[in-house]
């Protein structure tokens, strides 16, 4: 027996731009009057590529196209794109919400989808009424949910609240009860869009935890889509990264989120800035560059795990006599904020600064952060009252590399090594006897 | 369901490996048990996965009851307002002014009868015919069999129709026992089957309206005063017999309408007051069962891509 679960075969979707309703009617007959002729649909020829960036000269255009891979049984399968690059399309053709235009999905056993948690949930019916209610309409029958049901109060955590209609609920309560009802579905296959983004951090937790123990423990197949890196990076095997409608990989996820960020965010190690209006700022401050710099004050983009990495902003001061500080934020390819910090000694000097343009660089010691994609935004501040002047995110980024050379954290292991952070430590070993 | 899957799977003889096996295709092609695609059947309805979601429907059914009624006063009571205040303005309208006449029965229970059966239908149909816009919402979060819905909305008709009926049987039951204007007949068995004819009726129609008012919003229009207007060509306020008097040349027009013998034979029974022929009825129940058919195949069509252009 193969152990697909799910397979998709140059699947396609084309949707019609623009306001329906104008001139729907002659393209319906158009395309009734080619399809009694047996031709093909006049308008699906034109459709272009999905990029919502571009003007593009169709009415039509394809939100998915020649979309195609395999997803083994009792895989969680992450789903990464930018806006619009056709991963709600994707989801909503697997939940059968809308049908694709072309191609097919091959599907064994049962698929529950959570696009959104609540559906149907009814504001007039109590807590317990609307179990049974949205249980029903993912697909359990009133017995099964009856033999969960308290189950599923108790892991929503409103047991207090289960005969008070839930428009008097609050907004996480609602939530709560809502995923806890979908959390206790018994489908073959579970599809779930980004439906953690609400609730707190620890039912978030317990969410991931249950979406865990939902594949390894009863052999689930589970589709996430999601922006959280983290949680993708925690939850998910492998994963499809789509672009403009289309597959452009499918690796292992870590692989996945790093190409998905080294693409849209790009590694570059120098971002500079020609136009004073258009660089970020203010009437008194704007930036002109950032830069990452070795020890050599060259611009990187790829730095040794043990050498000091230089970040470094010019920027031109417009009106004399003022007083602020800067500061830097880092982050991994997770999204993962790992260093923010400000000069404090500038900050604490009070200095009046002239007119003029200055270079201010911050060292990070080498052998503290790890391998990968890192990220890095750069502000300028005013304290008392504290004030942002500028604050560009994303602003450069670099990648550190190990050699692998035996002097840094890992050793000579080439394995995967795991860690937010790699700072060499200090070991001691002595003999006790 | 999982395990039994397994089992089943360990179960099969093994297979002898040869060339034609290790490639996996043709054992695999079987296995599918769903394949999602542009283009599927016609004829096929899903009405196996309707009774998988019975339990849906019926709860669709109580969440419409008690959420009409959360927080009025009155509750159910309203059931009976609407049916009794309109029978009266037919009272004073259609036989006090117009003069129509009741075939010699009580005004009331000749009104109240046609209104509460006409009710049923008009309720049923303009609720099935919106029921993409309306729930376009949970429709395009989920997916459930679509078929669903309008039958909880008929059903749901249905319930209101026995509340409204029983104020009817009040109203009945004093006139038979305190004059001799009635004379309930043995077309009164036929009661249930007109029941189900009017509510299958709607629904038929209800869902061929779906399908169009999902992309010209204009019909939804159309439809609630077109409800109204049927009703005067249905014989809700008169006999079917007023009809004879219409020009030959298009009184088969009006007659054409199933509604018509469903709604005499409905009073007939009740009340002893009107026309029945077998033929006629026979009429109606052929043209439910052809609307319904094609309702049901033009909903499944709709109901794939709707999301798209709601």
């Amino acid at each position: 027996m193969s152990n697909i679960a799910i397979r998709v075969e140059n699947l396609g979707k084309l949707y019609r731009l623009g306001e329906i309703g104008t001139g729907t009617l002659s393209h319906d007959l158009n395309r009734a009057w080619a399809r009694l002729r047996g031709k093909e649909d006049p308008f699906a020829k034109i459709g272009e590529t999905n990029d919502r960036a571009t003007k593009g000269s169709s009415d039509y255009v394809w939100s998915l196209k020649d979309v195609s891979f395999d997803v083994k049984q009792g895989e969680v399968l992450g789903i990464i794109g930018r806006n619009g690059a056709g991963k709600s399309t994707l989801l909503k053709i697997l939940s059968k919400v809308t049908a694709p235009t072309t191609g097919r999905i091959k599907v064994k056993g049962r698929i529950a989808s959570l696009l959104e948690v609540g559906t149907g949930f009814h504001p007039e019916l109590t807590g317990r009424e609307n179990i049974f209610l949205n249980g029903a309409i993912l697909g359990m029958t009133k017995a099964e949910i009856r033999s969960k049901f308290d189950e599923i109060v108790d892991f929503s955590g409103v047991e207090r609240y289960i005969d008070t209609p839930v428009k008097r609920y609050s907004s996480g309560m609602y939530v709560r009860l809502a995923f806890a009802v979908a959390a206790f579905l018994e489908p073959e296959i579970l599809i779930v869009d980004e439906v953690l983004a609400v609730g707190d951090a620890e039912f978030q937790k317990k969410c991931l935890g249950r979406m865990k123990h939902v594949s390894v423990n009863d052999g689930r197949t589970v589709l996430f889509v999601s922006h959280n890196m983290e949680a993708l990076n925690r939850l998910c095997d492998r994963s499809v990264l789509l672009a403009q409608g289309r597959v452009e990989k499918i690796a292992d996820t870590d692989t996945i989120i790093g190409s998905y960020v080294q693409k849209n965010f790009g590694s570059r190690g120098t971002m500079s800035w020609s136009d004073d209006n258009d660089s970020p700022g203010n009437d008194i401050i704007r930036l002109l560059s950032v830069s990452i710099i070795n020890e050599g004050h060259d611009i990187v983009e790829r730095i040794d795990i043990k050498r000091k990495i230089g970040i470094s902003f010019t920027y031109k001061v417009l009106k004399p006599g003022q007083r602020f500080t800067h500061g830097v934020n880092i982050y991994n390819h997770h999204g993962v904020h790992l260093i923010s910090s400000h000069d404090v000694e500038q900050a604490n000097k009070q200095i009046a600064v002239a007119t003029g343009v200055y270079t201010t660089t911050v060292w990070i010691p080498g052998d503290l952060l790890a391998e990968g994609l890192l990220t890095v935004g750069v502000a300028i501040m005013k304290y008392e009252p504290f004030e942002v002047w500028l604050h560009e995110e994303n602003a450069v980024s670099f990648t550190v590399i190990d050699p692998i050379t035996g002097d840094s954290a890992r050793g000579y292991y080439t394995g995967s090594f795991p860690g937010v952070v790699r700072p060499l430590l200090q070991w001691d070993a002595v003999v006790e006897e | 369901m999982i395990d039994s899957k397994q089992t089943c799977v360990q179960t099969t003889q093994p297979q002898p490996i040869t060339g034609e096996h290790l490639s996996h295709l043709p054992l695999a092609e079987e296995q599918w048990t769903e394949v999602i695609q542009s283009r599927s059947n016609l004829l096929d309805l899903g009405l196996r996965e309707v009774w998988r979601y019975r339990d849906l429907v019926l709860l669709f059914v109580r969440r419409d009851f008690v959420s009409t009624y959360k927080q009025t006063i009155l509750g159910p009571i309203w059931f009976f307002i609407q049916p009794l205040l309109t029978a009266i303005t037919f009272m004073i309208v259609f036989d006090g002014i117009a003069n129509l006449g009741t075939g010699g029965v009580p005004s009331l229970a000749f009104y109240l009868a046609g209104v509460t059966i006409w009710n049923y239908f008009a309720q049923s149909l303009t609720a099935t015919a919106t029921v993409f816009t309306t729930n376009a919402a949970i429709f395009g979060k989920v997916y459930f069999p679509r078929l669903t819905m309008p039958l909880s909305i008929v059903l749901s008709n249905l319930v209101r129709f026995a509340i409204q009926l029983s104020l009817f049987l009040v109203v009945w039951l004093y006139f038979l026992l305190t004059t001799d204007t009635i004379h309930p007949n043995g077309y009164l068995l036929l009661v249930p089957v007109l029941v189900v004819l009017m509510g299958l009726l709607a629904l038929g129609l209800g869902m061929i309206f779906s399908a169009l008012t999902t992309k010209y919003r204009d019909l939804a229009m159309l439809l609630t005063f077109g409800v109204q207007l049927l009703m005067y060509a249905t014989p809700v306020v008169y006999e079917l017999a007023k009809l004879d008097s219409l020009p030959s040349s298009f009184r088969w027009v009006i007659l054409a309408n199933p509604l018509n013998a469903i709604v005499e034979t409905f009073r007939l029974g009740f009340l002893g007051t009107g026309q029945f022929s077998w033929a006629y009825l026979g009429y109606s129940a052929g043209v439910t069962l052809v609307l319904l058919l094609i309702g049901t195949v033009v909903f499944n069509k709709v109901q794939k891509s709707f999301t798209d252009t709601v």
